[in-house]
């Protein structure tokens, strides 16, 4: 099977995605499309990628994967392109009632994310080759869509991870490093839920809210952004800890055009495992 | 589009949007000018001042109600169909230009046809996407159709499935009616 070379690294051209945070979902997940096979590359690998010496290295292990996948998928795992693949949700679909509905976390997952893993696979090939040919005008005009549909697949990933049911762990305020920090950088709890949620009723339009962690200055913050631009594109010292989702889809089907409804509920269902695992790794 | 869209969509985010921009304006110097006034100063040459967003979304919404009509669809004639043909060929061609700008708005947003008095392609007739709030109006373009991409507008009934939307909006409830009586007025403005 012949491998396509492209001539530059692709990495060179996703200067505001960093690799930690292209989240590629844990090998201990299912897919839930089983049809869409991710490939186990660690993130940095990605660099390594567009070398003649590891393609031809990953070309067997690369090939046997690819007769596995869709026709897509197989096209671009044999020429070495990394596929994404929707994360398995850790609950079922009704488990976060009746702060989500069951309908609302169906269609969120199924349609909405698998939608934005599906294009961001077709816009990294479409990127590929429009590198190969050196299609620069291509290039840049393909990034509006990787960024939209990439930061649609980091954002929903890590909100998933954000959300638990209340029999598992999910509404408990976090204790420990993180806990002691919202309560040093916010003054309080309900300060912290209270600007969380003030920020969100007001986003205009499409966009997620969150609390990041500033790495650099290790000083937590409450933080918006539009559409599905990632947290690291409001700061590169931004690492994003829990998010919450309020374009309309994540809340219309139950909570009609009560957005601060939405907000007031979802923290029964708010989990801070991951969360904190975060901000412990970086605040060691 | 269900009753029951349209009771949430001009019942409550339409109806919001003025009551909340009746609140921002009192004891203001905007509280004496037009709505169209509103919505240009707070655009503020793309610098947002706080009452946009609500002022241009009432605008946007009373808009929205007047491109459709019960039993709508169809082709456009007359003038308007001259002009749709000379700027883009076709009818066929508008509604496929049409239909993809509402479906790759990204996010919330409005899809629309609109005259542009000055154009320096000799088109008058263009089809634009603008995202949130935003319109032709601070574009110094005449609208003259409009589709409500926000996820509001579609959701009750299609959910994700805005393409679904966006056909039915262009095959059942367009009123090219209305869409030849504004640019009636677009031409004779420019005049």
């Amino acid at each position: 099977m012949e491998m396509h070379l492209p001539r530059r690294r692709l990495p060179y051209l996703l200067p505001h995605l960093l690799p930690s945070q292209l989240a590629l979902p844990p090998r201990s997940l299912l897919p839930l499309c089983p049809q869409t096979r991710s490939i186990p590359i660690p993130p940095m690998a990605l660099r390594a990628i567009a070398s003649r010496k590891t393609l031809a290295a990953l070309g067997s292990g690369l090939r046997a994967q690819a007769r596995l996948a869709t026709t897509a998928a197989a096209a671009a795992a044999s020429r070495g392109l990394v596929t994404f693949s929707l994360p398995d949700l850790p609950y079922d679909y009704g488990a976060l009632e009746p702060a989500v509905s069951a309908e609302i976390m169906q269609l969120h997952h199924q349609k909405h994310h698998q939608s934005y893993v599906t294009n961001y696979n077709k816009a990294l090939e479409q990127l590929e080759d429009a590198v190969a040919r050196d299609d620069a005008p291509a290039v840049v005009k393909l990034q509006s869509a990787i960024k939209f549909n990439g930061g649609g697949h980091i954002n929903h990933s890590i909100f998933w991870k954000n959300l638990a049911p209340i029999h598992e762990g999910g509404g408990e305020p976090p204790k420990g490093s993180l806990g002691w920090a919202i309560d040093a950088d916010f003054g309080s709890w309900e300060a912290f839920v209270q600007k969380m949620n003030a920020e969100g009723a007001a986003l205009q339009g499409s966009g997620w809210v969150w609390l990041g962690l500033d790495k650099e200055f290790k000083k937590l913050v409450v933080e918006t952004t539009a559409n599905q631009d990632p947290l690291v594109t409001k700061g590169a010292n931004l690492v994003p800890l829990i998010g919450i989702d309020v374009w309309e889809h994540a809340y219309y089907l139950q909570y009609k055009n009560a957005k601060p409804d939405y907000l007031k509920n979802i923290w029964k269902v708010i989990d801070w495992k991951y969360a904190s695992e975060v901000y412990e790794k970086e605040c060691r | 589009m269900s009753a029951n869209t349209l009771s949430f969509h001009w019942g409550k985010h339409h109806r919001a949007y003025v009551d909340n921009l009746n609140k921002q304006i009192v004891g203001t110097e905007l509280e004496a000018k037009s709505l169209e006034d509103i919505v240009i100063q707070t655009y503020n040459d793309g610098d947002l001042l706080p009452p946009f967003n609500n002022a241009a979304q009432i605008w946007n919404h009373d808009f929205f109600w007047e491109s459709m009509k019960p039993g709508g669809g169809g082709k456009p004639s007359g003038e308007l169909l001259k002009l749709i043909e000379r700027d883009f060929g076709s009818f066929e061609k508008l509604c496929e230009e049409l239909r993809a700008a509402a479906a790759t708005q990204f996010g919330s947003g409005w899809a629309w046809l609109a005259f542009n008095p000055r154009p320096s392609d000799g088109k008058e007739l263009v089809v634009l996407k603008t995202p949130n709030a935003v319109n032709p109006l601070v574009l110094g373009y005449t609208a003259l159709l409009t589709i409500d991409v926000w996820e509001h507008a579609y959701y009750l009934d299609y959910q994700n499935r805005r393409p679904d939307y966006i056909s039915i909006f262009m095959e059942k409830l367009v009123s090219w009616d209305a869409v030849s009586a504004k640019l009636e007025v677009a031409k004779a403005q420019a005049a």
